[in-house]
């Protein structure tokens, strides 16, 4: 048997550029699913929160249940959460989607609301008595009115959704938690390290990322305050 | 229904409580596990707090920081710890990732909480011959109690459920019934190890929400 080469894999080191230039489609298979996980989850929680939220602003009794049920599902452990939903969707990506989905609920249904309660009353009879009807003054006044408190619970509920995926790795639907876990149990430092920094630049980039999304669609909030 | 109707009788069933993977051994271990890790974390966080908001620096430190902390995933964390010499000493990776989870919510928490206290009453003990130390001791404090009694509420009720991924890591608590449960391919045991961890969340949420109400008003933000 020809001796092993003597290079950072075999001595295990944390950063190590061989790990990186081996295992390159590993790596960018991992990151792939775990921006798929995210940003599915965060659009599914996105469509289930606006209709929420703007039910429990337009009805006042639904907010308090509405609140209520998303925090309680927040209070749920990610790891039990996974397996609660498991006689549902079995070993599957769609639990882990779900999963996550429901996390950025709470945060996104508390945001939404607020964005939307804080909209002035004199800006709602100002647009009623341009004649604007219950869908345009929301669509067009409200909602919009409503982003800068919506995206900033975006940014919370995407940031939290990378972090929290990296569990999704007790399914075997992890993203790069996948890495983390199975790096874990042969000991591979590398890959490890990697996998994390990784992850951690994923959450940063995509905050920045909506910030930037905020930037664009919210130029008023720019004006107003210089 | 049939899941659930099988995960209460796994549950219910009395051989699955004593022992060292029982129910009852690894309720006391998740505990014990929060419990330890909310104290260390207040010890960290609060004086820092408290000191960062009496000065008033620091807020942008303070703000940002638990911003970052929910983009550090507290898994990763816990497995790069496993694999330094901090490793080798039984609980202390699951102890110092979840530290490191809770800290940044206190400090925040009690950092706005104390700029928050109406700059009139801090002027007007100044105004009295209030030393520093007395105005954070006797006028800082005293206000900013809700919101870092809510900062530490929060803070509880996450470790709880965090405290779970320790067992992905081999170590104690509940989280050891859940993953057992995955190994064994039996979902009712893993459901059942769900349901404890959420409903031990949902009673320490009680126990704080009951140690407000029987509060002194002053420390729920109401008026005297």
């Amino acid at each position: 048997m020809a001796p092993l080469p003597d290079d950072c894999l075999t001595r295990n080191e944390w950063i190590c550029g061989i790990y990186l230039s081996t295992r390159r489609q590993i790596l960018l298979d991992a990151v792939v699913q775990h921006l798929q996980l995210t940003s599915l989850s965060v659009l599914l929680g996105l469509v289930v929160a606006v209709p929420l939220a703007v039910l429990a602003r337009r009805w006042g009794w639904a907010a308090g249940p509405v609140l209520a049920v998303t925090t309680i599902l927040y209070t749920i452990p990610s790891l039990a959460m996974y397996s609660l939903l498991l006689p549902l969707y079995g070993l599957s990506a769609a639990l882990v989607v779900a999963g996550l989905a429901l996390y950025s609920l709470t945060v996104l249904v508390r945001n939404i609301l607020a964005g939307l309660r804080a909209v002035p009353e004199e800006t709602r009879q100002a647009a009623r008595g341009l004649g604007y009807g219950p869908v345009r003054l929301l669509l067009a006044v409200e909602l919009p009115l409503a982003l800068p408190a919506a995206m900033a619970g975006l940014r919370i509920a995407t940031v939290s959704a990378v972090s929290l995926a990296t569990v999704g790795a007790i399914v075997g639907y992890g993203g790069l938690g996948n890495l983390i876990y199975a790096g874990m149990n042969s000991y591979f430092k590398a890959q490890v390290l990697t996998a994390s920094v990784l992850c951690v630049l994923i959450a940063v980039a995509a905050d920045l990322l909506l910030l930037g999304v905020q930037r664009l669609v919210t130029p008023w909030t720019r004006t107003a305050r210089a | 229904m049939s899941t659930l109707a099988a995960a209460w009788d796994w549950l219910t069933d009395p051989a699955h409580w004593p022992g060292e993977d029982g129910i009852r051994h690894r309720l006391l271990q998740h505990l014990l596990l929060t419990a330890v890790c909310l104290l260390l974390s207040c010890a960290l966080a609060l004086p820092v707090a408290l000191v960062l908001g009496h000065l008033g620096k620091g807020g942008a430190l303070a703000v940002n920081l638990s911003n970052a902390g929910r983009a550090v995933p507290t898994f990763a964390v816990l497995v790069l710890l496993l694999l330094t010499p901090v490793g080798r000493w039984d609980d202390g990776p699951t102890v110092v990732a979840l530290v490191l989870f809770a800290v940044p919510p206190l400090l925040t928490n009690a950092y706005v909480g104390m700029r928050e206290v109406d700059r009139g009453v801090v002027q007007a003990a100044r105004g009295m011959g209030m030393t520093g130390r007395q105005l954070l001791f006797h006028v800082e404090l005293p206000l900013a109690l809700p919101l870092l009694l809510n900062g530490v509420r929060i803070a509880a009720v996450q470790l709880v459920a965090t405290a779970t991924i320790a067992a992905l890591a081999g170590g104690g608590g509940l989280g050891r019934i859940i993953t057992a449960g995955f190994n064994l391919a039996s979902t009712p045991q893993v459901v059942a190890g769900a349901f404890l961890v959420a409903a031990l969340a949902l009673a320490v949420e009680a126990v704080f929400e009951l140690a407000e109400r029987l509060a002194p008003a002053r420390a729920r933000g109401g008026r005297p």
